[in-house]
Protein backbone atom coordinates (compact mmCIF):
# COMPACT_ATOMS: atom_id res chain seq x y z
CA UNK A 1 0.00 0.00 0.00
CA UNK A 2 0.83 3.74 0.85
CA UNK A 3 5.02 3.65 0.74
CA UNK A 4 5.40 7.00 2.37
CA UNK A 5 6.47 7.52 5.83
CA UNK A 6 5.19 10.95 7.08
CA UNK A 7 7.67 13.13 9.75
CA UNK A 8 5.58 16.06 10.92
CA UNK A 9 8.67 17.02 12.60
CA UNK A 10 9.89 20.13 10.89
CA UNK A 11 7.02 21.83 11.16
CA UNK A 12 7.15 23.13 15.16
CA UNK A 13 10.37 24.25 14.85
CA UNK A 14 9.17 26.35 10.92
CA UNK A 15 6.17 27.74 12.65
CA UNK A 16 7.24 31.41 13.81
CA UNK A 17 8.53 31.39 9.94
CA UNK A 18 5.58 30.30 8.71
CA UNK A 19 3.73 33.53 10.90
CA UNK A 20 5.94 36.00 9.39
CA UNK A 21 5.05 34.11 5.95
CA UNK A 22 1.57 34.58 7.23
CA UNK A 23 1.90 38.68 7.85
CA UNK A 24 2.74 38.81 4.52
CA UNK A 25 -0.05 37.19 3.29
CA UNK A 26 -2.60 38.98 5.14
CA UNK A 27 -0.49 42.43 4.23
CA UNK A 28 -1.14 42.33 0.61
CA UNK A 29 -4.48 40.92 1.08
CA UNK A 30 -5.34 43.87 3.58
CA UNK A 31 -3.64 46.59 1.25
CA UNK A 32 -5.75 45.12 -2.30
CA UNK A 33 -8.84 45.17 -0.04
CA UNK A 34 -8.51 48.04 0.95
CA UNK A 35 -7.32 49.66 -2.03
CA UNK A 36 -9.80 47.66 -4.25
CA UNK A 37 -13.03 48.88 -2.88
CA UNK A 38 -12.24 52.62 -3.04
CA UNK A 39 -11.14 52.39 -6.98
CA UNK A 40 -13.34 50.03 -7.53
CA UNK A 41 -16.08 52.09 -6.26
CA UNK A 42 -14.19 55.15 -8.19
CA UNK A 43 -14.45 52.47 -11.33
CA UNK A 44 -17.82 51.39 -10.70
CA UNK A 45 -18.95 55.40 -10.71
CA UNK A 46 -17.21 56.36 -13.54
CA UNK A 47 -18.23 53.30 -15.76
CA UNK A 48 -21.83 54.42 -15.03
CA UNK A 49 -21.09 57.85 -15.86
CA UNK A 50 -22.74 59.89 -18.50
CA UNK A 51 -19.18 61.51 -19.18
CA UNK A 52 -18.70 58.71 -22.48
CA UNK A 53 -14.45 59.31 -22.04
CA UNK A 54 -14.45 58.44 -18.27
CA UNK A 55 -17.25 55.48 -18.67
CA UNK A 56 -14.97 54.48 -21.68
CA UNK A 57 -11.77 54.19 -19.61
CA UNK A 58 -13.57 52.62 -16.71
CA UNK A 59 -15.13 49.79 -19.01
CA UNK A 60 -10.84 49.08 -20.68
CA UNK A 61 -9.39 49.34 -17.25
CA UNK A 62 -11.96 46.58 -15.95
CA UNK A 63 -12.30 44.26 -19.48
CA UNK A 64 -8.09 44.29 -19.46
CA UNK A 65 -7.68 43.11 -16.10
CA UNK A 66 -10.57 40.54 -16.07
CA UNK A 67 -9.24 39.16 -18.93
CA UNK A 68 -5.72 38.09 -18.59
CA UNK A 69 -4.63 35.86 -15.54
CA UNK A 70 -3.48 37.14 -12.29
CA UNK A 71 -0.15 35.59 -12.91
CA UNK A 72 0.63 37.53 -15.73
CA UNK A 73 -0.50 40.62 -14.15
CA UNK A 74 2.38 39.90 -11.12
CA UNK A 75 4.47 39.42 -13.93
CA UNK A 76 3.84 42.57 -15.45
CA UNK A 77 3.95 44.83 -11.90
CA UNK A 78 7.65 42.81 -11.16
CA UNK A 79 8.95 43.98 -14.14
CA UNK A 80 7.43 47.82 -14.49
CA UNK A 81 7.09 48.76 -11.16
CA UNK A 82 11.02 49.02 -10.58
CA UNK A 83 11.71 50.99 -13.64
CA UNK A 84 9.39 53.07 -13.15
CA UNK A 85 10.90 53.96 -9.46
CA UNK A 86 14.50 54.41 -10.95
CA UNK A 87 14.89 57.89 -10.39
CA UNK A 88 13.01 58.06 -7.10
CA UNK A 89 15.38 59.00 -4.56
CA UNK A 90 16.13 56.38 -1.77
CA UNK A 91 14.79 53.75 -4.04
CA UNK A 92 18.64 52.31 -5.29
CA UNK A 93 18.66 49.05 -7.58
CA UNK A 94 19.20 47.01 -5.20
CA UNK A 95 16.06 47.74 -2.90
CA UNK A 96 14.03 44.73 -2.94
CA UNK A 97 10.99 45.78 -4.01
CA UNK A 98 8.87 42.56 -4.43
CA UNK A 99 6.28 43.30 -1.86
CA UNK A 100 5.36 46.56 -3.28
CA UNK A 101 5.49 44.86 -6.71
CA UNK A 102 2.99 42.45 -5.51
CA UNK A 103 0.74 44.77 -3.57
CA UNK A 104 0.33 47.37 -6.19
CA UNK A 105 -0.26 44.74 -9.03
CA UNK A 106 -2.81 43.13 -6.45
CA UNK A 107 -4.68 45.73 -5.58
CA UNK A 108 -5.17 47.72 -9.29
CA UNK A 109 -6.44 43.91 -10.52
CA UNK A 110 -8.81 43.50 -7.72
CA UNK A 111 -10.12 46.80 -8.26
CA UNK A 112 -11.50 45.28 -11.85
CA UNK A 113 -13.27 42.70 -9.74
CA UNK A 114 -14.53 44.85 -6.95
CA UNK A 115 -15.72 47.29 -10.02
CA UNK A 116 -17.94 44.98 -10.82
CA UNK A 117 -19.44 44.04 -8.13
CA UNK A 118 -20.05 47.60 -6.75
CA UNK A 119 -22.00 48.21 -9.82
CA UNK A 120 -24.16 45.92 -9.59
CA UNK A 121 -25.00 46.78 -6.30
CA UNK A 122 -25.12 50.50 -7.07
CA UNK A 123 -27.74 49.49 -10.27
CA UNK A 124 -29.49 47.13 -7.36
CA UNK A 125 -30.99 50.39 -5.76
CA UNK A 126 -34.29 51.52 -7.21
CA UNK A 127 -33.73 54.65 -9.64
CA UNK A 128 -36.35 56.69 -7.07
CA UNK A 129 -33.73 56.65 -4.49
CA UNK A 130 -31.61 59.02 -6.08
CA UNK A 131 -34.47 61.16 -7.65
CA UNK A 132 -35.75 61.39 -4.42
CA UNK A 133 -32.23 62.45 -3.13
CA UNK A 134 -32.15 65.22 -5.63
CA UNK A 135 -35.83 66.09 -5.00
CA UNK A 136 -34.66 66.80 -1.35
CA UNK A 137 -31.94 69.37 -2.99
CA UNK A 138 -28.88 67.10 -2.63
CA UNK A 139 -26.54 67.00 -5.59
CA UNK A 140 -24.69 63.87 -7.23
CA UNK A 141 -21.95 63.52 -4.31
CA UNK A 142 -23.91 64.09 -1.69
CA UNK A 143 -26.75 61.69 -3.14
CA UNK A 144 -24.11 58.85 -3.73
CA UNK A 145 -22.85 59.28 -0.41
CA UNK A 146 -25.52 59.64 1.81
CA UNK A 147 -28.35 57.94 -0.29
CA UNK A 148 -26.81 55.48 -2.60
CA UNK A 149 -23.43 54.06 -1.63
CA UNK A 150 -24.86 52.99 2.12
CA UNK A 151 -27.56 51.34 0.57
CA UNK A 152 -25.95 49.26 -2.48
CA UNK A 153 -22.73 48.47 0.31
CA UNK A 154 -25.34 46.88 2.57
CA UNK A 155 -26.84 44.61 -0.20
CA UNK A 156 -23.36 43.58 -1.89
CA UNK A 157 -21.31 42.91 1.67
CA UNK A 158 -21.58 39.44 1.19
CA UNK A 159 -20.08 39.47 -2.25
CA UNK A 160 -17.73 41.97 -1.39
CA UNK A 161 -16.66 39.46 1.06
CA UNK A 162 -16.36 36.17 -0.73
CA UNK A 163 -14.25 38.32 -3.18
CA UNK A 164 -11.93 38.82 -0.43
CA UNK A 165 -11.99 35.20 0.84
CA UNK A 166 -10.75 34.56 -3.18
CA UNK A 167 -8.37 37.20 -2.97
CA UNK A 168 -6.78 35.40 0.21
CA UNK A 169 -6.42 32.76 -1.54
CA UNK A 170 -4.90 33.86 -4.45
CA UNK A 171 -2.53 35.73 -2.83
CA UNK A 172 -0.65 32.33 -2.69
CA UNK A 173 0.43 33.58 -6.72
CA UNK A 174 2.93 35.83 -5.22
CA UNK A 175 4.92 32.76 -5.26
CA UNK A 176 6.45 33.47 -8.99
CA UNK A 177 8.64 36.06 -7.70
CA UNK A 178 10.04 34.17 -4.74
CA UNK A 179 8.21 36.15 -1.85
CA UNK A 180 8.00 34.52 1.31
CA UNK A 181 4.60 34.74 1.65
CA UNK A 182 2.30 32.07 3.67
CA UNK A 183 2.77 29.71 0.94
CA UNK A 184 5.99 30.56 -0.13
CA UNK A 185 7.60 29.97 3.55
CA UNK A 186 5.78 26.69 3.64
CA UNK A 187 7.29 25.93 0.24
CA UNK A 188 10.93 26.75 1.17
CA UNK A 189 11.00 24.96 4.54
CA UNK A 190 9.40 21.96 2.62
CA UNK A 191 12.21 22.20 -0.05
CA UNK A 192 15.34 22.48 2.86
CA UNK A 193 13.74 19.60 4.92
CA UNK A 194 13.08 16.98 2.17
CA UNK A 195 9.47 17.30 3.76
CA UNK A 196 7.61 18.95 0.64
CA UNK A 197 4.77 16.65 0.95
CA UNK A 198 4.17 17.58 5.05
CA UNK A 199 4.74 21.22 4.07
CA UNK A 200 2.35 21.63 1.16
CA UNK A 201 -0.42 19.58 3.11
CA UNK A 202 -0.08 21.30 6.21
CA UNK A 203 -0.43 24.72 4.07
CA UNK A 204 -3.63 23.31 2.19
CA UNK A 205 -4.98 22.27 5.32
CA UNK A 206 -4.60 25.76 7.17
CA UNK A 207 -5.61 27.33 3.88
CA UNK A 208 -8.82 25.57 4.23
CA UNK A 209 -9.72 25.88 7.78
CA UNK A 210 -9.40 30.17 7.29
CA UNK A 211 -11.19 29.95 4.32
CA UNK A 212 -13.81 27.72 5.53
CA UNK A 213 -14.73 29.20 8.59
CA UNK A 214 -14.58 32.46 6.48
CA UNK A 215 -17.25 31.54 4.05
CA UNK A 216 -19.39 30.02 6.99
CA UNK A 217 -19.03 32.79 8.76
CA UNK A 218 -20.41 35.04 5.61
CA UNK A 219 -23.15 32.68 4.46
CA UNK A 220 -24.26 33.09 8.48
CA UNK A 221 -24.22 37.09 8.26
CA UNK A 222 -25.88 37.05 4.73
CA UNK A 223 -28.48 35.06 6.35
CA UNK A 224 -28.76 37.22 9.02
CA UNK A 225 -28.90 40.02 6.81
CA UNK A 226 -32.24 39.13 4.75
CA UNK A 227 -33.82 37.53 7.90
CA UNK B 1 11.99 56.16 -19.53
CA UNK B 2 13.77 55.31 -22.39
CA UNK B 3 13.33 52.08 -23.86
CA UNK B 4 14.73 50.15 -27.73
CA UNK B 5 11.55 48.56 -29.06
CA UNK B 6 12.57 45.91 -31.13
CA UNK B 7 9.57 44.25 -31.86
CA UNK B 8 11.83 42.01 -34.90
CA UNK B 9 12.92 40.24 -32.39
CA UNK B 10 10.06 38.18 -32.30
CA UNK B 11 10.71 36.99 -36.23
CA UNK B 12 13.97 35.78 -35.20
CA UNK B 13 15.35 32.51 -35.19
CA UNK B 14 14.88 31.17 -31.76
CA UNK B 15 17.62 29.88 -29.25
CA UNK B 16 16.95 26.32 -30.70
CA UNK B 17 17.44 26.89 -33.90
CA UNK B 18 14.64 25.37 -35.93
CA UNK B 19 11.74 28.22 -34.55
CA UNK B 20 11.36 31.89 -34.69
CA UNK B 21 10.63 33.44 -31.00
CA UNK B 22 6.97 34.08 -32.36
CA UNK B 23 6.65 29.91 -33.14
CA UNK B 24 7.80 29.41 -29.22
CA UNK B 25 5.36 32.22 -28.09
CA UNK B 26 2.93 29.91 -30.92
CA UNK B 27 3.63 26.60 -29.25
CA UNK B 28 3.10 27.99 -25.73
CA UNK B 29 -0.74 29.32 -27.25
CA UNK B 30 -1.79 25.78 -28.55
CA UNK B 31 -0.70 24.03 -25.10
CA UNK B 32 -2.55 26.93 -22.83
CA UNK B 33 -5.47 25.39 -25.47
CA UNK B 34 -4.91 22.00 -25.36
CA UNK B 35 -5.23 22.16 -21.25
CA UNK B 36 -7.97 24.55 -21.08
CA UNK B 37 -10.08 22.39 -23.10
CA UNK B 38 -9.90 19.25 -21.79
CA UNK B 39 -9.70 20.36 -18.34
CA UNK B 40 -13.06 22.27 -19.45
CA UNK B 41 -14.17 18.92 -20.83
CA UNK B 42 -13.40 17.10 -17.08
CA UNK B 43 -15.23 19.56 -15.20
CA UNK B 44 -18.23 19.87 -17.32
CA UNK B 45 -18.70 15.78 -16.98
CA UNK B 46 -17.42 15.86 -13.25
CA UNK B 47 -19.23 19.00 -12.72
CA UNK B 48 -22.47 17.61 -14.03
CA UNK B 49 -22.39 14.89 -12.10
CA UNK B 50 -22.10 16.40 -8.83
CA UNK B 51 -24.20 19.03 -9.57
CA UNK B 52 -27.18 16.14 -10.10
CA UNK B 53 -25.94 14.70 -6.47
CA UNK B 54 -26.21 17.72 -5.14
CA UNK B 55 -29.56 18.28 -5.59
CA UNK B 56 -30.46 14.43 -4.80
CA UNK B 57 -31.05 14.37 -0.65
CA UNK B 58 -29.21 10.82 0.04
CA UNK B 59 -25.90 12.48 -1.89
CA UNK B 60 -25.86 16.58 -1.63
CA UNK B 61 -23.72 15.95 1.63
CA UNK B 62 -20.70 14.25 -0.30
CA UNK B 63 -21.06 16.66 -3.25
CA UNK B 64 -21.02 20.06 -0.45
CA UNK B 65 -17.65 18.36 0.98
CA UNK B 66 -16.48 17.95 -2.33
CA UNK B 67 -17.33 21.47 -3.62
CA UNK B 68 -15.53 22.95 0.14
CA UNK B 69 -12.81 20.94 -0.58
CA UNK B 70 -11.56 22.39 -3.99
CA UNK B 71 -13.15 25.50 -3.03
CA UNK B 72 -11.91 26.63 -0.18
CA UNK B 73 -8.20 25.59 -0.90
CA UNK B 74 -6.13 28.22 -3.76
CA UNK B 75 -5.54 26.41 -6.97
CA UNK B 76 -1.47 26.88 -6.93
CA UNK B 77 -1.44 24.77 -3.17
CA UNK B 78 -3.89 22.31 -5.04
CA UNK B 79 -1.56 21.82 -8.32
CA UNK B 80 1.36 21.49 -5.83
CA UNK B 81 -0.72 18.80 -3.87
CA UNK B 82 -1.29 16.82 -7.54
CA UNK B 83 2.47 17.32 -8.71
CA UNK B 84 4.55 17.00 -5.56
CA UNK B 85 2.56 15.29 -3.33
CA UNK B 86 -0.07 12.83 -4.74
CA UNK B 87 3.16 10.54 -6.60
CA UNK B 88 4.33 10.15 -2.94
CA UNK B 89 0.79 8.75 -1.40
CA UNK B 90 -0.29 6.71 -4.41
CA UNK B 91 0.57 2.48 -4.24
CA UNK B 92 4.92 2.79 -5.30
CA UNK B 93 3.97 0.69 -8.28
CA UNK B 94 1.51 4.12 -9.53
CA UNK B 95 3.79 5.97 -8.32
CA UNK B 96 6.73 4.86 -10.15
CA UNK B 97 5.14 4.55 -13.13
CA UNK B 98 3.80 8.01 -13.10
CA UNK B 99 7.24 9.16 -12.15
CA UNK B 100 8.88 7.75 -15.41
CA UNK B 101 6.75 9.00 -17.65
CA UNK B 102 8.00 12.28 -19.83
CA UNK B 103 8.26 14.98 -17.62
CA UNK B 104 6.14 17.30 -19.99
CA UNK B 105 3.57 14.57 -19.70
CA UNK B 106 3.99 14.36 -15.78
CA UNK B 107 3.23 18.48 -15.98
CA UNK B 108 0.43 18.15 -18.42
CA UNK B 109 -0.99 15.58 -16.65
CA UNK B 110 -1.08 17.31 -13.06
CA UNK B 111 -1.86 20.55 -14.44
CA UNK B 112 -5.16 18.84 -16.19
CA UNK B 113 -6.19 17.20 -12.99
CA UNK B 114 -5.98 20.32 -11.31
CA UNK B 115 -7.78 22.41 -12.87
CA UNK B 116 -10.52 20.12 -14.06
CA UNK B 117 -11.28 19.11 -10.31
CA UNK B 118 -10.99 22.78 -9.18
CA UNK B 119 -13.18 24.00 -11.92
CA UNK B 120 -15.93 20.79 -11.48
CA UNK B 121 -16.40 22.09 -7.95
CA UNK B 122 -17.87 25.39 -9.55
CA UNK B 123 -19.55 23.87 -12.12
CA UNK B 124 -21.39 21.90 -10.22
CA UNK B 125 -22.58 24.78 -7.95
CA UNK B 126 -23.69 26.63 -11.15
CA UNK B 127 -25.35 23.39 -12.05
CA UNK B 128 -26.73 22.98 -8.96
CA UNK B 129 -28.55 26.70 -8.68
CA UNK B 130 -29.71 26.12 -12.30
CA UNK B 131 -31.57 22.86 -11.32
CA UNK B 132 -32.93 24.45 -8.21
CA UNK B 133 -34.35 27.37 -10.42
CA UNK B 134 -36.38 25.16 -12.01
CA UNK B 135 -40.29 24.80 -10.81
CA UNK B 136 -40.97 21.92 -9.04
CA UNK B 137 -43.49 20.88 -10.91
CA UNK B 138 -40.95 20.15 -13.68
CA UNK B 139 -39.51 17.24 -11.92
CA UNK B 140 -43.48 16.16 -10.48
CA UNK B 141 -44.34 16.21 -14.06
CA UNK B 142 -42.02 13.71 -15.17
CA UNK B 143 -41.74 11.07 -12.61
CA UNK B 144 -45.69 11.41 -12.79
CA UNK B 145 -45.44 10.39 -16.46
CA UNK B 146 -43.81 7.40 -15.17
CA UNK B 147 -40.56 8.57 -16.23
CA UNK B 148 -37.61 6.82 -13.72
CA UNK B 149 -35.64 9.57 -11.85
CA UNK B 150 -32.60 9.22 -13.68
CA UNK B 151 -34.45 9.78 -17.11
CA UNK B 152 -36.37 12.81 -14.99
CA UNK B 153 -32.96 14.11 -14.60
CA UNK B 154 -31.79 13.12 -18.00
CA UNK B 155 -34.73 14.24 -20.46
CA UNK B 156 -36.48 16.86 -18.14
CA UNK B 157 -34.37 18.96 -15.60
CA UNK B 158 -30.97 18.55 -17.33
CA UNK B 159 -31.86 20.13 -20.45
CA UNK B 160 -33.48 22.79 -19.19
CA UNK B 161 -30.76 23.62 -16.40
CA UNK B 162 -27.88 23.54 -19.10
CA UNK B 163 -29.82 26.17 -21.20
CA UNK B 164 -30.52 28.52 -17.75
CA UNK B 165 -27.29 27.98 -16.54
CA UNK B 166 -24.97 29.05 -19.81
CA UNK B 167 -24.17 32.32 -19.06
CA UNK B 168 -22.63 31.81 -15.03
CA UNK B 169 -20.87 29.16 -17.33
CA UNK B 170 -19.29 31.07 -19.81
CA UNK B 171 -17.74 32.86 -17.24
CA UNK B 172 -16.10 29.60 -15.45
CA UNK B 173 -14.79 28.69 -18.91
CA UNK B 174 -13.43 32.22 -19.50
CA UNK B 175 -11.66 31.67 -16.02
CA UNK B 176 -10.28 28.15 -16.92
CA UNK B 177 -7.64 29.59 -19.55
CA UNK B 178 -6.79 32.44 -17.16
CA UNK B 179 -6.43 29.65 -14.37
CA UNK B 180 -4.19 27.73 -16.69
CA UNK B 181 -1.10 30.16 -16.57
CA UNK B 182 -0.90 28.56 -13.05
CA UNK B 183 0.30 25.37 -15.02
CA UNK B 184 3.75 27.76 -15.56
CA UNK B 185 4.97 27.15 -12.00
CA UNK B 186 5.18 23.76 -12.28
CA UNK B 187 7.18 24.06 -15.37
CA UNK B 188 4.76 23.36 -18.23
CA UNK B 189 5.91 25.91 -20.95
CA UNK B 190 2.39 27.36 -22.04
CA UNK B 191 2.15 30.78 -23.04
CA UNK B 192 2.68 32.82 -19.95
CA UNK B 193 6.18 30.24 -19.06
CA UNK B 194 6.55 31.09 -22.48
CA UNK B 195 6.69 34.63 -22.30
CA UNK B 196 8.67 34.69 -18.95
CA UNK B 197 11.10 32.31 -21.35
CA UNK B 198 11.14 34.95 -23.69
CA UNK B 199 12.20 37.36 -21.60
CA UNK B 200 15.41 35.19 -20.61
CA UNK B 201 16.55 34.63 -24.41
CA UNK B 202 15.67 37.96 -25.97
CA UNK B 203 16.05 40.85 -23.04
CA UNK B 204 13.16 42.65 -24.15
CA UNK B 205 10.86 42.07 -21.10
CA UNK B 206 8.03 44.44 -23.07
CA UNK B 207 7.50 42.81 -26.68
CA UNK B 208 7.12 39.61 -25.15
CA UNK B 209 5.19 40.57 -22.40
CA UNK B 210 2.86 42.47 -24.65
CA UNK B 211 2.33 39.94 -26.85
CA UNK B 212 1.15 37.04 -24.37
CA UNK B 213 -1.49 39.93 -23.31
CA UNK B 214 -2.58 40.07 -26.39
CA UNK B 215 -3.08 36.32 -26.84
CA UNK B 216 -4.77 36.05 -23.70
CA UNK B 217 -6.82 39.03 -24.82
CA UNK B 218 -7.68 37.15 -27.99
CA UNK B 219 -8.81 33.95 -26.43
CA UNK B 220 -11.01 35.90 -24.26
CA UNK B 221 -12.36 37.54 -27.17
CA UNK B 222 -12.92 34.58 -29.02
CA UNK B 223 -14.77 32.09 -26.79
CA UNK B 224 -16.53 35.67 -25.60
CA UNK B 225 -18.38 35.74 -28.93
CA UNK B 226 -18.97 31.84 -30.09
CA UNK B 227 -20.49 31.69 -26.07
CA UNK B 228 -22.75 34.63 -26.92
CA UNK B 229 -23.77 32.98 -30.33
CA UNK B 230 -23.82 29.60 -28.15
CA UNK B 231 -26.54 31.12 -25.80
CA UNK B 232 -28.73 33.29 -28.68
CA UNK B 233 -28.95 29.42 -29.93
CA UNK B 234 -29.96 27.95 -26.68
CA UNK B 235 -32.12 30.40 -25.17
CA UNK B 236 -35.22 28.47 -23.68
CA UNK B 237 -37.91 31.22 -25.77
CA UNK B 238 -40.44 32.66 -23.30
CA UNK B 239 -38.90 31.02 -20.25
CA UNK B 240 -38.68 33.70 -16.95
CA UNK B 241 -40.88 36.09 -18.83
Amino acid sequence: MMSYDFDWSSIPGALPFLWQGMQVTLQITLMAILVGIVWGTLLAMMRLSKQRWLSWFAAGYINLFRSIPLLLVLLWFFLILPRLLEGVPGITPGTDLRLSSAMVGFALFESAYYAEIIRAGILSIPKGQQAAAFALGMNYRAAMRFVVLPQALRNMLPLLLTQAIILFQDTSLVYVSALADFFGAAYKVGDRDGRLVELLLFAGAVYFILCYSASSLVNYLSKRMKA
Amino acid sequence: MSYAWHWEVLLQPAASGTDTYLGWMLSGLKLTLMLSLSAWLMALLLGTLLGVLRTVPRWSGVAAVYVELFRNIPLLVQLFIWYFVLPELLPATWGDAYKQLNPYLQQFLAAWVCLGFFTSARVCEQLRSGIEALPPGQKNAGLALGLTLPQTYRLVLLPMAWRLVLPPLTSEFLNIFKNSAVASTIGLLELAAQGRQLVDYTAQPYESFIAVTVFYMLINIVVMTLMHQLEQKVRVPGYGK
